[in-house]
């Protein structure tokens, strides 16, 4: 196999591993503001953010990675699509910056408005990733407009097309149910249950949406015929999704939204091949080779990519096994937070001197 | 402004800011992890209370740090998207090396240490911290053998037909003299800020508990953290300022129009002395500047070791750049191949002045807490807590200095022998094209408004839990400290 080809399917690999990972955990922040209930919110917010708490952070590294990947292996590729996608992308990076401070700053302060401004922050911050990721990736399999020296010529607006705009749909309510399956198997006591329902409910509009964008993807913009296949696997994942949630068989129903994103992925990255970026003018398309870096460099990210990802593959799924249990809010302790209102007693050494 | 500017200006604005929360990382991530493993060791309860308090600060630090981070790796292709193109092909392998083999460590065993606290054994537990100490480090030499590619570039060739740099030679870019100059004084200059940051918080706890007559937790809990701190900085120090002088010495030869500009020296000569205080150079005009205070000889030996050797001035570069590189750009303007002359040599006085800071407090603590004394002089609490800021204020300018002093070049071209030839680019060249100058305005404009209402946040929780001080006890949190068997009792730490 071409090398340029391993490095294709790699950074396909390595987009898996994201928005798998990170699926769940944007849909566990999309869910925080309506699953709680009222009488309890806090604690089950808590019992939430705490099912993802010790793996959302890496969890988020895939996607460093999947970028550093894109920059070493297809430079060209990542110069093209950071800078032609320039506002969606500084949506994204707001968005991240707002949710990953959120995560750790919440529970620091014991502080009812310092946690609305968290959680507001963890809402948005999983949403506009959740959808704009889907923008994106619909908009690098229609295709998009690049000149002749492999630049985007589209501008913004065109970024927002129906095919798109769908695909923002399709990715937020697969990521919704899978943080909903993400939660019923992750927690315990009321939340478990409502989560359970709400994947219920969600699983089929889900399967409806991602059908039709899937099969419009295939039919108009697909040259292969294998990835019907994807389609096929991500339609009998979505049945079984339907299926599990209804029998409430928490584990299944969890692997089938991420075997979901797994066949969404291979769809996307296989429809593209032998493009990384196709062009509306064909003759302009960026491809694996005409995008990819010297042979050297990949031969030396192979050897770096080979050895490391197993290990991180390793690791992380032992921090999975730590963490198996489920949390329920008799896991919650007090809030750790300290308040900002119990004025420090003194603010420094000079008060004592009175 | 034009493009240029904007995405100049961006990248100094995320980058400056983003290295603050980096470089106390760098160096506080050890250091909580010796006090664990004091704690791991000798059982002392103060050694947990300290943990679990700097511990926090590190948190509360490692999140924005991490938040901005994903900024820095994007932008390249965002921003300098022509950039990215020229250098991918060498750049963007060191970059990826840094997520795969560090970055993953560093995050994942960071969520392993915050929950693990009653899941892992002791031990295990202790070793997540130091996997998370040793990967944050390995993060900055990557990091730092990219950003050294950019100031000599090594291990590559330019294809004249794609226009681009490729890589021949990755030992090479991984060995870059360059970066191993500049690591070892980037790490030095993390624990420097990092043992400041613990003694300066200690000393001034210390003085506040004696002055309250709480002289045991004073002298049991906040004189060992103070002295741990305390060795930090002279054992860093030391390195800043030994790898400072490498690093200087490299320079002179790699990119002698930076530190001739540093220097504000204006033409090649011997016996060159080495100007304390200057004047009349905000013109960026070499000649108009006065030397008030120097000493006479020395930089000719900071450069090189010895007092009489000569030094190339800035004109004189000049003229040679211009014979190399063109005396005009395609539009028929002069090209200026020297960096700011204002920016460059304060930048460097600045670095240099600011790193006297922990030395201050350094000599103070040394003196105060000398044979088991603790200290009631409130100068020393407030003195602990000023010197704080003086390192990351002189890694700042020591940033601004090295990559300002770098331009008109985003890759420089190399005049020693030691580096490759035909490899390099100017920042003009590698700015993005496609996105207008509206989007990066919009781009510059949000970052600094976010990361400035970030910063009054962080600023906000870093002194609430300063003031907070040590907790009065700690239980042993680990399993095997457990007697009942209580697999429902709440997490003993939760977000």
């Amino acid at each position: 196999m071409e090398l340029t080809t391993v490095w294709f399917i790699l950074i396909a690999v390595l987009w898996t591993g994201y928005l798998v990972l990170e699926g769940f955990d944007f849909g566990v922040g999309m869910l925080l503001g309506v699953l709680p209930h009222k009488q309890d919110r806090e604690r089950e917010r808590r019992v939430m953010i705490n099912t993802i708490g010790p793996v959302w952070d890496g969890n988020e590294v895939w996607l460093l990675t999947a970028g550093g990947a894109t920059f070493a292996a297809f430079p060209e590729w990542y110069a093209t699509l950071f800078s032609g996608f320039y506002l969606p992308l500084l949506l994204i990076l707001l968005a991240l910056i707002v949710r990953v401070v959120a995560f750790e700053w919440r529970g620091k302060i014991d502080d009812d408005r310092w946690r609305a401004w968290a959680d507001r922050a963890l809402v948005v911050g999983s949403w506009v990733p959740a959808v704009l990721w889907g923008v994106a990736f619909a908009n690098i399999v229609r295709g998009v407009e690049l000149d002749a020296d492999h630049q985007y010529v589209g501008g913004f607006w065109a970024l927002l097309n129906p095919f798109a705009l769908l695909g923002g749909a399709t990715t937020a309510l697969i990521f919704l149910t899978h943080g909903a399956s993400f939660l019923a198997l992750k927690s315990d006591g009321e939340i478990r249950t409502r989560a359970a329902a709400l994947a219920a409910r969600l699983a089929p509009v889900t399967l409806a949406v991602a059908a039709v964008w899937a099969i419009w993807a295939q039919v108009s913009y697909s040259d292969a015929a294998w990835t019907w296949a994807a389609v096929a696997v991500a339609a009998v994942a979505l049945v079984v999704l339907v299926v599990s949630t209804r029998a409430r068989r928490e584990g299944r129903a969890f692997v089938a939204s991420a075997v979901t994103i797994v066949a969404a992925v291979v769809l996307i990255f296989g429809s593209l091949f032998p493009d990384v970026m196709p062009a509306l003018d064909p003759a302009n398309s960026l491809t694996v080779t005409n995008a990819s870096s010297t042979h050297y460099t990949l031969v030396v990210m192979t050897w770096v990519a080979v050895i490391l990802t197993p290990l991180v593959l390793l690791y992380q799924g032992w921090t999975y096994w730590v963490f198996r249990k489920r949390v329920s809010t008799a896991h919650i302790p007090a809030s750790i937070g300290l308040t900002f209102d119990r004025k420090p007693v003194t603010t420094g050494p000079a008060a004592e001197d009175r | 402004m034009d493009a240029l500017d904007l995405a100049r200006w961006q990248f100094g604005v995320t980058t400056v800011y983003h290295f603050i929360f980096v470089q106390l990382t760098i160096g506080l991530a050890p250091l909580v992890a010796i006090m664990q493993t004091a704690w791991v060791r000798t059982g002392n309860e103060r050694w947990l209370r300290l943990t679990k308090f700097f511990g926090k600060l590190l948190l509360i630090n490692f999140a924005i740090g991490v938040a901005t981070g994903i900024v820095q790796e994007f932008q390249f292709g965002m921003a300098w998207s022509e950039y990215s193109r020229f250098v991918g092909d060498v750049f963007g392998a060191p970059l990826a090396m840094e997520a795969l083999a560090a970055f993953f460590v560093e995050s994942t065993f960071l969520g392993l240490w915050i929950f693990g606290w009653d899941k892992l054994p002791k031990k295990i537990h202790l070793a997540c911290i130091w996997a998370v100490a040793i990967a944050t480090n390995l993060s900055a030499f990557f990091i730092l053998a990219a950003n050294s590619w950019m100031q000599h570039p090594v291990g590559a060739v330019f294809n004249e037909e794609t226009g681009r740099a490729e890589m021949k030679d990755i030992g090479a870019v991984l060995t870059n003299p360059t970066v191993l100059a500049a690591f070892p004084h980037t790490i030095s200059a993390a624990f420097l800020t990092a043992g400041t940051f613990v003694a300066g918080i200690a000393a001034w706890w210390m003085v506040r508990l004696v002055r309250r007559g709480d002289v045991a937790t004073a002298r049991n809990v906040y004189r060992p953290a103070v002295i741990v701190g305390l060795v930090a900085i002279i054992v860093s120090g030391a390195g800043v300022a030994i790898t400072g002088d490498q690093q200087a010495k490299l320079m002179f030869e790699q990119q002698p129009m930076k530190m001739a500009s540093a220097e504000a020296l204006c033409t090649t000569s011997s016996h060159v002395s080495f100007s304390i205080l200057a004047i009349g150079n905000l013109s960026n005009d070499c000649d108009n500047v006065k030397h008030v205070i120097e000493i006479p000889g020395m930089l000719s030996f900071l450069a090189t070791g010895h007092f009489d050797s000569t030094l190339q001035g800035v004109d004189d570069l000049q003229a040679q750049y211009e014979q190399k590189f063109g005396y005009t750009d395609e539009n028929g303007n002069p090209i200026s191949y020297q960096p700011d002359l204002t920016v460059t040599y304060w930048g460097f006085r600045l670095m240099i002045g600011f790193g006297l800071g922990s030395a201050a407090l350094a000599v103070a603590a040394l003196w105060l807490t000398r044979k088991g004394r603790v200290t009631d002089k409130k100068w020393f609490g407030t003195l602990g807590i000023a010197a704080i800021a003086t390192p990351f204020l002189a890694s700042s300018a020591g940033w601004v200095f090295t990559e300002m002093g770098r331009q008109p070049w985003v890759v420089a071209p190399n005049p020693n022998p030691s580096g490759v030839d035909g490899v390099w680019l100017i920042t003009a060249r590698g700015v993005s094209t496609v996105p207008g100058v509206s989007s990066i305005a919009i781009s510059l404009a949000a970052f600094t408004l976010l990361y400035g209402v970030l910063a009054v946040a962080w600023y906000r929780l870093m002194h609430r839990y300063t003031v907070e001080g040590v907790a009065a006890s700690e239980k042993d949190p680990s399993p095997e400290a457990r007697t009942d068997d209580d697999a429902d009792a709440p997490l003993s730490f939760a977000y």
